[in-house]
């Protein structure tokens, strides 16, 4: 077991930036999940880890020593792909004793290290066959497994569960968490799934053009989104937000108003607002609330598209400045296309940004 | 699509069966005509010609031909020649060429590139345009055995082998199938602690079923029927390979029973190794086909 720590990382390609100067800390035993969409640098950052990549600058310490010149084996890390790479001309049980095959470890060695791997993953009775004669889930576990015989410092995950189907992800995922749990180790998951990344994690860094974002706790990252993109990439469906202007200031609260929005005071999450500032106003669905009387609410505009989930309701509408945004509401709620409706929100659920010109991001 | 009736289905089999069976027919014909022609004596063989009894075992059968063959030429020499040269160079090609195509691949060093091009270029240059250039080096080159230092590779095994261990088409077919091998099979190996020799070892090679087999095809039908270089250096009988072999026994009479027999036992080492590898071929798709 081992805490990592990664100190002003940098990976470029020729004069290609991809990771622009990266910090993070990780404590031993910690899951942490890397989370960006496509082409943020998170797979790029964990194959540096790995060893896989080249580091161009900065600094990478593994359990106290630094790692930049060493080879993948000596980092003493294990990793799962995305296309679980495991060899398809061997066993399952001589894939999971690879890297001990390689160590020349004793016969009895291997045996009871993968035996010990196949019984927490519940795949002894799997040993002997070949991967294509497995399912994906099955293969994505013999992954893990390799990486359980080796007794890393630390587990590197890349998008593990990104070929799998919905419902098997779910069961994996699961399954990963116990893993964890059980084993104690420290882990790194790189995903673009949200979902993952919340319920994994212990702490989420969120990356962007190579990039740290923020770091912290899933929740408290949920709650406290430091910018725009964080607040829409975190959640489902996304925060919805608004191009406001302050109408006036008081100590700790701003009242902002837009075509759509009726004048209200909300709590400052933003250094010094000025008046007649513009800002973006963050909501996420779920804390849109309808209102019966069509005067009652903040915000006013028309249904456009209904989608019944079942647990709930996703209204998609029309502001009156033509914006969309997205309500999701009790599962019961029938609406007509067109209808005028007027919802409301608690102002401390909602989040000030300056950066309105990214209001697409 | 319409469903096919019964009918139209066992007629449609049918005549995708006698299509096939024609080209095969067409296929197999000159391979009949020499294997019965060779069990023929000379006056019957040529009437034969004539209709169809040339492709059938009727008349005066015997092994007549093959005993003559045996004794007139050394014919089990010109086979034993040729197999070893052949079989020698292609062990030898396919360990050189695919491991020079994994440096090429999966290793990174300087002039990779244009060392590669390099390779690729040899491949538009016919061998005929630099026979004589290699006939000058080979007949001085130095030797070291128990004998001692010795001048010039002329009249040897060797001179027929080494020339063409280290090959272009080989060194392509080889990088060809290596870049579509998926690159986290490899780093997943690194991961695990492999060196580089291991994963060219244990992972990659094991893989490379198909190209093994194809490389080694080509190499062996290449190399089983060499002509001109043989010709060029080797005038001894003691190193004298089949084809270099059928030229002197056809020069020597025209008996062409003997000739068919001659033409038979040189024919079968190809086929017994092409079929051979016609079902590793098979054998090598069935196990790595599958998406890892």
């Amino acid at each position: 077991m081992a805490n990592l720590s990664i100190r002003k990382l940098k990976k470029s390609y020729g004069d290609t930036p991809v990771i622009k100067g990266v910090d993070i800390e990780i404590n031993d035993g910690e899951f942490v999940v890397f989370v960006g969409p496509s082409g943020c640098g998170k797979s790029t950052l964990l194959r540096m880890i790995a060893g896989l990549e080249d580091i161009t600058d900065g600094e990478l310490e593994i359990g106290g020593h630094v790692v930049n010149e060493l080879e993948p084996k000596d980092r003493k890390i294990a990793m799962v792909f995305q296309s679980y790479a495991i060899f398809p001309h061997m066993t399952v049980r001589e894939n999971m004793a690879f890297g001990l095959t390689i160590a020349k470890a004793s016969q009895e060695e291997k045996e009871s290290k993968v035996n010990e791997a196949a019984r927490i993953l519940k795949m002894e009775h799997l040993l002997d066959r070949r991967p294509s004669q497995l399912s994906g889930g099955q293969r994505q576990r013999v992954a893990i497994g390799r990486a359980i015989v080796r007794q890393p410092s630390v587990f590197l995950f890349d998008e593990p569960l990104s070929n799998l189907d919905a419902a098997l992800r779910m069961d994996m995922r699961m399954e990963i968490s116990k893993l964890h749990k059980q084993l104690d180790a420290t882990m790194i998951y790189v995903t673009h799934d949200q979902v993952e990344a919340m319920t994994l994690a212990d702490k989420i860094v969120v990356l962007k053009d190579g990039e740290v974002q923020q770091i912290g706790a899933p929740m408290d990252l949920y709650h406290n989104p430091v910018n725009k993109f964080v607040a829409g990439f975190l959640g489902s469906p996304s925060m919805n937000f608004i191009e406001v202007r302050v109408n006036a200031v008081r100590e700790g609260e701003v009242e902002v108003q837009s075509n759509s929005l009726d004048p209200i005071w909300i709590p400052s999450t933003i250094d010094a607002p000025t008046i007649g500032e513009q800002l973006s106003l963050g909501l996420r669905p779920q804390y849109l609330t309808l209102c019966t009387d069509t005067h009652e609410g903040k915000l006013h505009g028309k249904v456009v598209i209904t989608e019944r989930l079942g647990t709930e309701t996703v209204v998609d509408l029309s502001l009156k400045d033509e914006s969309r945004i997205i309500a999701s509401v009790a599962e019961d709620a029938i609406f007509a296309e067109d209808q005028e409706v007027s919802l409301t929100f608690d102002p401390t659920q909602a989040h000030l940004f300056r950066d309105v010109r990214k209001s697409n991001s | 699509m319409a469903v096919a009736n019964p009918d139209d289905r066992g007629l449609r089999l049918f005549v995708r069966y006698l299509v096939l069976t024609l080209i095969a027919l067409i296929f197999i014909f000159p391979l009949v005509f020499m294997v019965m022609s060779s069990l023929k004596p000379d006056l019957q063989l040529l009437t034969d010609t004539n209709s169809l009894r040339a492709f059938l075992p009727v008349g005066d059968i015997s092994f007549e031909n093959y005993f003559a063959a045996f004794e007139r030429a050394p014919v089990g020499l010109f086979v034993f020649n040729s197999v070893f040269v052949t079989g020698l160079t292609v062990i030898l090609s396919l360990a050189v060429c695919s491991l020079a195509a994994f440096s090429f691949v999966f290793l990174n060093w300087k002039g990779r590139d244009l060392m590669l091009t390099v390779i690729l270029a040899t491949l538009i240059v016919p061998f005929e345009t630099i026979a004589i250039p290699l006939l000058l080096i080979a007949s001085k080159l130095p030797w070291l055995d128990f004998d001692g230092l010795t001048l010039g590779w002329l009249n040897t095994y060797r001179v027929q082998i080494i020339p063409f261990i280290a090959d272009g088409l080989t060194v392509f077919l080889f990088v060809q199938y290596f870049k579509d091998l998926p690159r986290e099979l490899i780093e997943a190996a690194r991961v695990e602690g492999a060196t580089w020799f291991q994963i060219f070892r244990r992972v990659v090679m094991p893989l490379s079923g198909p190209v093994i087999a194809t490389a080694a095809i080509l190499k062996f039908l290449a190399m089983y029927n060499q002509y001109l270089w043989p010709l060029m250096v080797v005038q001894e009988e003691t190193y004298r390979p089949v084809m270099v072999g059928l030229q002197y026994f056809f020069q020597l009479n025209r008996a062409w029973g003997e000739i068919m027999a001659y033409l038979s036992l040189i024919t079968l080492p190809v086929l017994a190794f092409y079929l051979y590898l016609q079902k590793a071929f098979i054998a090598s798709i069935a196990s790595t086909g599958v998406k890892g």
